[in-house]
C-alpha cells in the first residue's frame, strides 16, 4: 500500500452541542488507482459523512484526506458525486443537465463542443433519444442514468456514489449495476461507493469496507473480494467463495457490527485488518452441495 | 369531461350574472309614485322625489354610460374631466414605476437575505416591523419629504409591493434544495454563476408568487393613494365622481378597477407558469 491514490488520514466528525456526539474518529483508509471500494454499514454510522468529506462537501473535525498527493480543500471537478436522490436540475433537460457539468469543467468550450461531448455520455448510459426530456418525464432508473452520465462526463479521477441505486426497483437496479460495472471496468475508474446491499457490493466492489454502528463508528475490516474481475452477475453464486464472502458480510451486519468495538479492544484504526476469504462455506452433509447443483439464479 | 364541466360552469356563471343584473334592475326601477309638489320644490328635490326614480342607477344606465366612455376613452377636457383610458393609464404608470423600483430592490436584497443567515437574522426585526404598516400611513411622511404628490403615490406603491417580494425571494433562495447547491459545488461553479444557474431558476416560482401578491396589493393601494393625492388616476376619478354625485361613473370605475386588476394578475400568473418546473 505504498502508492495510495486516495488516503483518508485520521478523519473525525463531531457535532458540538449540549451533548457533543462523535460520529466517527481516527478513521484511516487507503485506496489505489482504479479500485472499486464499497462501504457497508448500518444507517447512522457516518458512511455518507465520509463520502461528503471525500467529495469536499463536508469538512472533517480532524484529520485530512489526500487525493493524488493533494489534500482535499473543498469540492473539485476531479471528484464526481452520484447522489442517492439523483439531484438533477428539474428545469433543465437531460442534455441540459449533462451539458451544465461539461461546461462547468471546460468553460472555454463553445456550445457545439459541449453538446457533442454531453451527447457522447448520454449515449454511453443508453439514454439516446431522451436527451430533450425533462427529469420529471423520466423514470427513476433513467434519472439515475442521467446522474451517472453527468458524473462521467467530467472525466473525474474518482467517482463517489452515495447509495446510487437504493431508490430503484430491483430490476432497474440490476441493469444499472451492470452498466456501472461495464463503464468502470472499461474506463478503469476509481470508485468509492456506499451501499446497504450486500449483493451489490459483492458484484461491484474489489474491496468491501465494513463499518460498525455509530456513534463512534470504526472501520472494522476491509474484505477483499475473491471473485474474479471479469465476474458475471449470473455466475456470482457459482464461485466457491461466494457464500463464504456473503455470509461473512451478513454476519458482520447482523451481529458483529454492534459488538465489534467491545469485542476488539485492541483494534488499531490505522491498520484495519484485511480479510481474505480463504475457505468455502462448510457444507451441511444431509443436503446437496451449495456450490454445484443449486438452483439457477435469475439474472436480470 | 373537463370540457363539459367548463361548459356547465359557464352556464352557471351566466345564469348568476343574469340573476344579479335582473335583481339590480328591479331594485332600481322607478316606483312611479311621484309626490305632488310645486315645480320649484320639485327642482330642488331632484328626480327621486318627482318621478320616484331611484338615485342608484340601474344596469341599463351604467351600460349606456360605459358605452359612452368606451367610445371616447382618451378625451381630455381639463383637469376634472378626462377619459377613463387616460385615468387608467396614469394609475398603471404609477403602479408600474413603483412596482419596478420595488422589484429592482426586493429581488437582489432577497437574494442577499436568503443566502446569508447573518443578514437574514439581522434584517428580520426591521422587516417584521415594516411589513404590517399600512402603506397609506407612509403618505404624510412621503408628502413631507418628497414634496410631490405624484411621486409620493409612487413611493407608497413601492413600499407596499416591496415586502411580499422581499420575503418570498428570501424564502425561495433560502429553501433551494441542498442537493442542487451540492451539484453546483461539486462542479466548482462559482458563486455568481451558481446564483444565476441554480438558485434563480430554483427560487423563480416562489419569487414569482411574491411578485404576483405584490402586484395585487399595489393595484389595491393605488386607488386609495390617488384618492388622497388627487389630480389624476382612477382613484382620483372615483373620488371626483363621488363629489359629482355620479354613482354611475363610480360603478363603472369599480368595474374597470376589477378588470385591470384581474389582467395584471393573469399576466403574472402566465409568467409564473413559464418558470415553474415539474418535479
Amino acid at each position: 500500500m505504498t502508492d495510495k491514490f486516495i488516503s483518508i488520514e485520521g478523519i473525525a466528525k463531531r457535532y458540538d452541542g449540549a451533548r457533543s456526539t462523535t460520529i466517527f474518529e481516527n478513521l484511516w483508509l487507503g485506496m489505489t488507482r482504479g479500485e472499486f471500494v464499497c462501504v457497508i454499514g448500518h444507517s447512522g454510522c457516518g458512511k455518507t459523512t465520509v463520502l461528503n468529506i471525500l467529495a469536499g462537501l463536508d469538512v472533517p473535525s480532524e484529520g485530512a484526506v489526500i487525493v493524488d498527493g493533494q489534500a482535499i480543500e473543498g469540492p473539485s471537478l476531479d471528484r464526481a458525486v452520484i447522489f442517492q436522490s439523483h439531484a438533477l436540475l428539474p428545469w433543465r433537460t437531460v442534455l441540459g443537465n449533462v451539458a451544465y457539468a461539461v461546461s462547468s469543467k471546460w468553460r472555454k468550450w463553445d456550445r457545439a463542443k459541449v453538446k457533442a461531448h454531453a451527447l457522447k455520455y448520454i449515449e454511453l448510459v443508453g439514454l439516446s433519444g431522451a436527451e430533450h426530456k425533462r427529469p420529471s418525464e423520466l423514470s427513476g432508473g433513467m434519472k439515475q442514468r442521467v446522474g451517472i452520465a453527468r458524473a462521467l462526463s467530467i472525466t473525474p479521477k474518482i467517482m463517489l456514489m452515495d447509495e446510487p441505486f437504493s431508490a430503484l426497483d430491483a430490476l432497474t437496479r440490476g441493469t444499472l449495476q451492470d452498466e456501472v460495472r461495464r463503464i468502470c471496468v472499461e474506463t478503469g475508474q476509481t470508485v468509492f461507493m456506499i451501499t446497504h446491499d450486500v449483493d451489490e457490493a459483492i458484484y461491484l466492489a474489489d474491496k468491501i469496507v465494513l463499518m460498525t454502528n455509530g456513534p463512534g463508528a470504526v472501520l472494522a475490516e476491509i474484505v477483499e473480494n475473491p471473485l474474479p474481475k471479469d465476474r458475471l452477475r449470473g455466475d456470482l453464486h457459482r464461485h466457491p467463495l461466494y457464500y463464504a464472502l456473503r455470509n461473512h458480510i451478513i454476519d458482520f451486519l447482523v451481529s458483529r457490527s454492534k459488538t465489534f468495538t467491545a469485542d476488539t479492544p485492541d483494534h488499531d484504526p490505522r491498520k484495519v485488518p484485511v480479510v481474505r476469504i480463504g475457505r468455502t462455506e462448510p457444507i451441511i452433509v444431509s443436503s446437496k452441495p451449495a456450490d454445484s447443483d443449486g438452483p439457477q439464479a435469475v439474472a436480470s | 369531461m373537463t370540457a363539459s364541466l367548463r361548459l356547465r360552469a359557464a352556464i352557471v356563471s351566466i345564469f348568476l350574472l343574469a340573476v344579479f343584473l335582473g335583481a339590480w334592475h328591479l331594485a332600481t326601477r322607478s316606483t312611479g309614485t311621484a309626490a305632488n309638489m310645486s315645480p320649484e320644490y320639485a327642482k330642488l328635490m331632484g328626480l327621486t322625489a318627482t318621478q320616484g326614480k331611484s338615485a342608484m342607477p340601474g344596469p341599463l344606465d351604467v351600460g349606456a354610460k360605459l358605452w359612452e366612455h368606451l367610445k371616447r376613452p382618451f378625451y381630455d377636457n381639463g383637469p376634472n374631466d378626462k377619459g377613463l383610458g387616460i385615468q387608467l393609464a396614469f394609475s398603471l404608470g404609477r403602479v408600474m414605476l413603483g412596482y419596478l423600483i420595488a422589484v429592482a430592490i426586493a429581488i437582489p436584497l432577497g437574494f442577499l437575505i436568503g443566502m446569508s443567515p447573518l443578514m437574514s437574522k439581522a434584517l428580520d426585526p426591521f422587516i417584521q416591523i415594516m411589513k404590517p404598516i399600512s402603506p397609506l400611513a407612509w403618505m404624510p411622511l412621503a408628502l413631507y419629504t418628497i414634496k410631490d404628490s405624484s411621486l409620493s403615490a409612487i413611493f407608497v406603491i413601492f413600499i407596499c409591493s416591496v415586502w411580499p417580494m422581499l420575503i418570498n425571494t428570501a424564502f425561495g433562495v433560502a429553501s433551494v434544495r441542498k442537493e442542487w447547491i451540492n451539484v453546483a459545488r461539486t462542479l466548482e461553479v462559482g458563486n455568481f454563476r451558481r446564483a444565476f444557474t441554480v438558485i434563480l431558476p430554483a427560487a423563480a416560482p416562489t419569487i414569482l408568487t411574491g411578485m404576483r401578491i405584490s402586484i395585487g396589493i399595489a393595484w389595491l393601494v393605488i386607488v386609495a393613494a390617488e384618492m388622497l393625492v388627487g389630480g389624476t388616476g382612477i382613484g382620483y376619478f372615483v373620488w371626483n365622481e363621488w363629489n359629482n354625485l355620479s354613482i354611475t361613473n363610480v360603478i363603472i370605475a369599480i368595474l374597470l378597477i376589477g378588470l385591470v386588476g384581474m389582467v395584471l394578475d393573469q399576466i403574472l400568473a402566465r409568467v409564473s407558469r413559464l418558470v415553474t418546473f415539474p418535479e
